[in-house]
């Protein structure tokens, strides 16, 4: 069974819809903006509540001080720019600031990977799952589409304890999750069994790994498919069964394939239970502008370059 | 709640004279650690904390209390021999300082679980945009207290502080004061020479800031800056505090090569014994 697509929208829409939802719940929550409010999803929040909503210009490093010092009095800050910016630009505020002491931030990344399209390699965010998943205390989360994108934005607030980094993209891209599916931060889903190997995806690369399943099927290959929503902590018992049941791994994110998803999945399995594997990622290059589906084909992330790399792996009898 | 504040000047010199002895001490027991600065602020945090900010040594969590943050976390010394002097925790656990499983960090470390330690930090620049945050939590929240945010003269050269200073002034938090610690040294020499910071009140008036400038060394100058500083309305307030890095010993005095260096423990018998 396959899920359909109820229409496509940016993850980032959901996160919005997320932060406003958890505002209401939640009177300690305070979203700060960085100058591109709209463009990130938070101007949802901003006009519904805008007595909590600081705009605190184009200056990323403060913005992520400003929110420890909200964190320590009680609040539950929310911040959210471009990956690039909120990942790197003040990864050094996150790491001592906000990890270091431990505080209950969320950090939205907006724009991740190279489908933000014609703007180019500065705003294509691939290397931020790599930085924030090094930080101890940090929640590593990557939903795969906008519903639930929502769900996990809730969640970030409801749920976790320290600080929070939340990736999603700017492109509309197929809503499929079905809401009723049980989702628990660390804790992969699995969307589809199989037998003969595991696609195990993170994004809105789940959905292209699901259609690429479709045909591994038409090739009579079973394989299975799962949305790792959350990157850390990293489930590494649906690791470990899908390596033992299935014997081979492909994984596939919208990131640099060196550090990232992948590689935090082959920790887990080269340790564990090691089996062949396939990192599908950029592979250690900057993007470039261009149309979104034109870069994903490109730089191998679309169903198409899944489905070869499975079957190449799959004809490997070494 | 709150401790006894103290004015009688005399009192305060033998506090900072006793808050210096048990950094020199503390510093010879690690045998690494930042002297010279540490040495500089005494003044500055026997005011702070004696005679200026509520707290509650008994209660360090009190939700009124004022909030010090210590952006320069290298000068942990002076603020761990404060607290301990305040009765946060007993002297004797600061001859501990920068050992394994120590509360005292060699930057202070929150999660370590000392008493009175409000911010983990040592990563210079980052210091001003917590306080940022504390203090626009307390508008929010219509609370009277008061954020204090302790900064170095070399630190400001780091362009997250201005990113802060920005802030602070837009948001009017009237409530929160800077301490620069102008001892006009860092680790490579003369803030002059590494990078030029002057006109430094210029600079912070011309970023919406009310300017104070006193002897920091000068108990009396320092206690009618943070009552001038009181009076301050919609402009958040930085004391520029004219500091002697190494003060009150006078062997490394205004001497840039004791910034990151520890008296041996032979150094802090004399050092202690010299002592103004």
């Amino acid at each position: 069974m396959y899920f359909e697509n109820r229409g496509n929208r940016a993850t980032k829409a959901g996160f919005g819809q997320g932060i406003l939802e958890a505002g209401k719940l939640h009177p300690e929550l305070m979203v700060l903006g960085a100058d591109i409010t709209a463009s990130v999803g938070l101007d949802l929040f901003a006009r519904e509540f805008p007595d909590r909503f600081f705009s605190l210009g184009i200056a990323e490093q403060n913005c992520a001080g400003v929110a420890a010092g909200l964190a320590l009095s009680g609040k539950i800050p929310i911040f959210s720019t471009y990956c690039v910016f909120a990942a790197l630009r003040s990864a050094d505020q996150i790491r001592v600031s906000l990890c270091y002491n431990n505080l209950h931030v969320i950090i939205g990344g907006a724009h991740a990977g190279l489908s933000v399209g014609p703007d180019g390699a500065t705003h294509q965010a691939l290397e931020d799952i790599a930085i924030m998943r090094a930080l101890p205390k940090m929640t590593v989360l990557s939903p795969c589409d906008a519903t639930q994108a929502t769900l996990l934005t809730k969640m970030a607030v409801k749920d976790c304890k320290g600080p929070v980094y939340i990736r999603f993209g700017r492109e509309a891209v197929p809503d499929f999750i079905p809401e009723n599916i049980e989702t628990t931060v660390g804790k992969g889903q699995l969307i589809k069994d199989g037998k003969d190997i595991s696609i195990i995806a993170t994004g809105h690369m789940v959905w292209e790994a699901l259609q690429a399943a479709k045909m591994l099927e038409m090739k009579g290959v079973k394989p299975r498919v799962i949305n790792m929503h959350t990157i850390k902590p990293l489930d590494k018992e649906i690791i470990i069964h899908a390596a033992r049941e299935t014997k081979k791994i492909v994984t596939v994110e919208e990131h640099q394939a060196f550090g990232g998803f992948g590689s935090a999945v082959a920790e887990v399995v080269a340790q564990h239970c090691p089996v062949k594997m396939k990192i599908i990622g950029v592979q250690d290059t900057f993007g470039e502008s261009g149309q979104p589906d034109e870069l994903m084909e490109k730089y191998g992330l679309n169903a198409e370059s899944i489905f070869k790399e499975a079957m190449l792996l799959m004809n490997d009898s070494q | 709640m709150e401790v006894n504040k103290i004015q009688d000047v005399e009192e305060l010199r033998k506090i900072s004279s006793n808050i210096r002895r048990n950094i020199l001490r503390s510093l010879a027991a690690s045998g690494s650690g930042h002297t010279g600065g540490s040495l500089g602020l005494a003044d500055v945090f026997t005011c702070l904390y004696f005679s200026v900010m509520n707290h509650n040594p008994q209660n360090p969590q009190w939700e009124d209390r004022d909030r010090l943050i210590l952006s320069i976390g290298h000068v942990a010394p002076v603020l761990y021999s404060t607290l301990a002097q305040a009765g946060y925790f007993p002297e004797g656990e600061l001859l501990t300082l920068r050992k394994l499983g120590s509360r005292l960090q060699g930057h202070p470390g929150r999660d370590h679980g000392l008493p009175g330690i409000e911010l983990s930090a040592g990563s210079l620049g980052q210091g001003l945009s917590v306080a940022t945050g504390m203090a626009l939590a307390a508008k929010y929240d219509k609370k009277n207290h008061r954020i204090f945010c302790v900064m170095g003269d070399g630190e400001l050269q780091e362009g997250s502080v201005w990113e802060a200073a920005m802030s602070a002034s837009h948001y009017r938090l009237d409530n929160l004061c800077v301490i620069v610690d102008r001892n006009k040294l860092q680790i490579d020499g003369s803030t002059s020479d590494v990078m030029e910071i002057e006109p430094l009140a210029d600079k912070w008036q011309s970023f919406g800031w009310k300017v104070i400038a006193c002897n920091g060394n000068d108990h009396e100058e320092l206690l009618s800056s943070f009552s001038e500083n009181k009076k301050s309305s919609g402009r958040p307030v930085v004391i520029i505090a004219n500091t002697l890095m190494g003060k009150g010993v006078k062997a490394i005095e205004d001497n840039y090569r004791w910034h990151g260096k520890a008296p041996s423990k032979e150094e802090a018998e004399q050092f202690i014994a010299a002592l103004e």
